[in-house]
């Protein structure tokens, strides 16, 4: 019932154009599947509200594969961070925001009832768009997540910081100043300390919204390669407004616009040869 | 060169309106403003720092003849007096005429006199510590090396001679004028042992008074409350022969024995300090007799050099604020209001940061945001704004009346009628206080919730954390020196507030300190001494306001200190976490 209700709502809000493409992404929905891989997330009709049902995402349907990178691309308020936000459940510290839909983490659905949210995002880590290491030493930093869990025993906690430190390319460079406050870093090693904060605690699945855009050319450059030697142990979607950047590291692009996924491909493909023109003329820089 | 001329020339040819445009004027005003406070500030700390200081330095002691200009219908008289210049101040003759003094204007040059407050002391003799003189009618200035000023136990200070001293009503050292022997404190021999040995039975004394005989009376208290609960258990007065009352009555003449055995210990040291006497002579040849017993200590400042003045100086300090008060506040120290101020506000802070950081958290972090909570802020606010006054009779009509009276219902029946808790004390005021500075503490630590970045909540978040582990772990930590903030506001206010005080348990003399000996060491029930109220009694309240008055300046420049020094240590402890907690400006 709801859900007829909300589909009556969108087909209200949405304007007339983008009714067609809607209509012709869900004709070629099995062209959108990314072929025969391991299925780690899966979004299933998900409509999401925020105050005064105001609507923020109209049933989205995409599928994430396992152990690739997975890229959200679109202009501003086009919905790809509120995805995101869906998957490990940061919605729900927003007020009045409402969620329908499915959204599987193999097979589970992460709204289901039985579902445990630090569970949750203990599976799902998430990286956020501005640096934001706690006021604490870097080893204390890294070992946030594994205290909140109640590991207590020193010797497994350092082993754990060295191996996400030298995950996260940061070893190296921090070995030998760990007790320092974490605030005393640049902001690209900031940032790839937050990286190895959540991958401390082996997640499944990593998060990254916007991960880079507050940082330089260079750092950008770190966090990219970071990325890329991730996807090995992690299934790692991320956010992004710089297409370069989305061309770059991720396997599948999904493209976003006002609250609809248009279309999601493998990436090559969706850069060189879009289905639709809304893509077309994102990437291609005429809008956005 | 040519950038100089330009930026001389410029302002002469500016408008007005250019002139207040650019915001020059406005520099000004803030300087001024920022000046303003620094002077009032400086200004403040230096006038009570002269006014209250001086008091302690040695000053010289004066022997000088006054013609006294008498009123309508006097003899004129011609006193000797000895002492010390307090104050000085000018006074017209038109005013002094009008007082009813004969003063023959055709005598003075001018027409503005100064007269002198001078410190003649000696209160049993002549009844009163100062008298005003007029500068033109003293004759024959000296200062005699052999002057000395005695401050005693009582009676205020003595200005004179030592003529003798005495043992066992024997005189056994005698100065003579005529052989040129003069007492001198550094050589006499005979006064310092009989001092010294004074100071050892005075110690003994208070050994045996405060401690074990304060002891004894505490067994005697147990003891009369003990017998008191078991009448109230047995339900009315044990028959005689009853188990109890024997054993209560046991230990009572056992007690009783050993109290009798100090008392007469105590006589007999009492005769003994009596023994050694002081024979001295004031400025008009009366003589006196002073018991070592009496003397604090004997100074002669005219002997003295700078560096023994100042040696003195510190002593005499230390004395102020390490002594117990005299002669109704009016001399010794201030020690036990000293004490009794810092352990009030240390308690205060104990209670209130606990209780406003919970009551913050809950309304930032737990609450729905709506306008119940919006109600509560605004009352939360403003409570800050109730006149302290009226915290003072709500702490005594609640804390002291009913929750106290309640609390000796349910747990001190024994002591009854007298009250324990239902009576103003260190708990009442500590909590009054508390309740006082408790709205300061909740809006500054809610400003330092809302200041926390979401993105460092939803980090720790994102790790898995639940909400009460993020705010125990990341939140109230970065919080913490806005609850610091917090804290120094409130103590800055509760260590200065007076009024509700007198309401809730600070009373003029505490006869001993809330933190004692004696089990349970900390007395929460007992009524202590604070320096706002030490101000207000020995200024207003003395019997001899001319000589308290240099203390009122001292003890408010010591309670200005002490509030300094609690802040400070707030500061510090606050800068130190601002430091360890610093976030990334976002």
């Amino acid at each position: 019932m709801k859900h007829h209700q909300s589909e009556d709502q969108k087909d209200h809000k949405v304007e007339g154009h983008q009714r067609i493409d809607i209509a012709s992404l869900r004709a070629n929905k099995s062209t959108a599947e990314p072929g025969p891989l391991e299925v780690s997330l899966e979004v299933k009709n998900l409509n999401l509200y925020y105050d005064n049902d105001k609507q923020a995402l109209y049933d989205v349907n995409l599928t994430i594969p396992k152990n690739h990178v997975t890229a959200f691309i679109g202009p501003s308020g086009c919905g790809k961070s509120t995805l995101l936000r869906s998957i490990n459940r940061m919605n729900d510290l927003v007020d009045g925001c409402r969620i329908e839909g499915e959204i599987l983490l193999d097979g589970e659905n992460v709204y289901g009832p039985g579902v445990e949210i630090t569970d949750l995002r203990r599976r799902v880590g998430m990286v956020f768009q501005k640096p934001n290491p706690f006021p604490k030493s870097i080893y204390e930093n890294v070992a946030y997540g594994l205290r909140i869990q109640g590991i207590k025993r020193k010797r497994v906690i350092d082993e754990a910081v060295e191996k996400a430190l030298i995950q996260a390319a940061l070893w190296d460079e921090v070995k030998d100043r760990l007790n320092d406050n974490a605030l005393g870093m640049s902001g690209g090693q900031q940032q790839r300390l937050v990286i190895a904060r959540s991958v401390a605690i082996e997640p499944e699945v990593l998060l990254l919204d916007e991960p880079a855009s507050a940082l330089d050319p260079i750092s950008t450059l770190k966090i990219e390669e970071l990325i890329d030697s991730l996807k090995d142990d992690y299934t790692i979607v991320i956010v992004t407004h710089n297409m370069q950047q989305a061309a770059r590291v991720s396997d599948f692009t999904a493209f976003m616009y006002l609250g609809n996924l248009i279309e999601y491909g493998n990436t090559d493909k969706l850069f060189t040869n879009p289905h639709h023109k809304q893509t077309e003329d994102y990437i291609t820089g005429r809008y956005g | 060169m040519a950038n100089t001329k330009a930026g001389k020339t410029n302002p002469k040819n500016r408008s007005v309106g250019q002139w207040i445009n650019s915001g020059d004027p406005w520099i000004w005003i803030y300087a001024g403003a920022v000046s303003i406070c620094v002077i009032t500030v400086l200004g403040l700390l230096l006038l009570l720092g002269v006014k209250g200081f001086g008091h302690f330095w040695p000053s010289d002691i004066l022997e000088v003849t006054y013609a006294e200009p008498v009123t309508e219908g006097q003899e004129r008289q011609v006193l000797s007096l000895i002492g010390e210049i307090a104050e000085s101040q000018e006074v017209s003759i038109a005013q002094l005429q009008s007082a009813g003094l004969v003063i023959n204007e055709a005598d003075h040059e001018e027409e503005i006199l100064t007269r002198y407050l001078f410190k003649v002391g000696n209160r049993d003799v002549t009844s009163r510590d100062f008298m005003w003189v007029l500068r033109p009618y003293l004759s024959e200035f000296k200062f005699p090396e052999d002057l000395v000023v005695i401050e005693r136990k009582e009676w205020g200070n003595f200005y004179g001679r030592i003529t003798e001293l005495k043992q066992h009503g024997i005189t056994i050292w005698r100065a003579n004028q005529s052989k040129g022997v003069a007492f001198d404190v550094e050589s006499n021999d005979i006064y310092g042992r009989s001092m010294q040995r004074a100071q050892a039975l005075q110690n003994e004394i208070e050994r045996i008074e405060k401690g074990t005989i304060g002891d004894i009376n505490h067994r005697f208290e147990r003891l009369r409350l003990q017998q008191r609960r078991d009448e109230l258990d047995y339900g009315g007065s044990l028959p005689i022969g009853h188990s109890k009352l024997a054993e209560l009555n046991a230990s009572r003449s056992l007690l009783d024995r050993e109290y009798k055995a100090l008392q007469l210990e105590l006589a007999e040291i009492y005769r003994e300090i009596e023994r050694d006497t002081i024979v001295v002579e004031t400025a008009d040849g009366q003589s006196l007799e002073i018991p070592y017993a009496k003397v604090v200590h004997v100074l002669q400042p005219n002997k003295m050099s700078v560096v023994q003045k100042s040696i003195t100086y510190c002593k005499l300090f230390f004395l102020f604020i390490t002594d117990d008060p005299r002669e109704a506040n009016t001399e010794g120290g201030i020690f036990p209001a000293i004490f009794g101020t810092v352990m009030m506000v240390v308690l205060m802070s104990v209670m209130v940061t606990p209780c406003g950081v919970v009551a913050a958290v809950y309304l930032h972090e737990y609450a729905k945001q709506g306008l119940v909570t919006r109600l509560i802020r605004i009352s939360v606010n403003n409570l800050a704004g109730v006149p302290s006054i009226v915290y003072g009779v709500f702490g005594l009509g609640f804390f002291v009346y009913f929750v106290g009276g309640n609390i000796d219902n349910a747990f001190f029946p024994e002591s009854l009628p007298a009250p324990t808790f239902g009576t103003p004390g260190m708990l009442w005021a500590s909590l009054t206080l508390a309740l006082l500075t408790l709205p300061v503490v909740i809006v500054a630590t809610e400003e330092g919730l809302a200041r926390i970045p979401r993105a460092v909540r939803e980090g720790s978040l994102a790790l898995g954390a639940t909400k009460a582990e993020t705010l125990w772990k990341i939140v109230l930590p970065i919080a913490s020196p806005a609850m610091m903030t917090g804290l120094i506001l409130a103590v800055a206010r509760a260590a200065g507030e007076v009024a509700p005080l007198m309401l809730v348990g600070v009373v003029k003399l505490a006869p001993s300190l809330p933190l004692d000996g004696h089990f349970p060491y900390v007395h929460l029930d007992q009524k202590f001494m604070h320096l706002g109220f030490h101000i207000y009694d020995v200024g207003f309240q003395s019997p001899n306001v001319e000589a308290a008055r240099p203390l009122v300046y001292a003890t408010s420049f010591l309670l200005v200190v002490i509030i300094a020094v609690l802040n400070f240590s707030a500061v510090t402890m606050r800068n130190h976490l601002r430091e360890k907690y610093k976030l990334l400006e976002s």
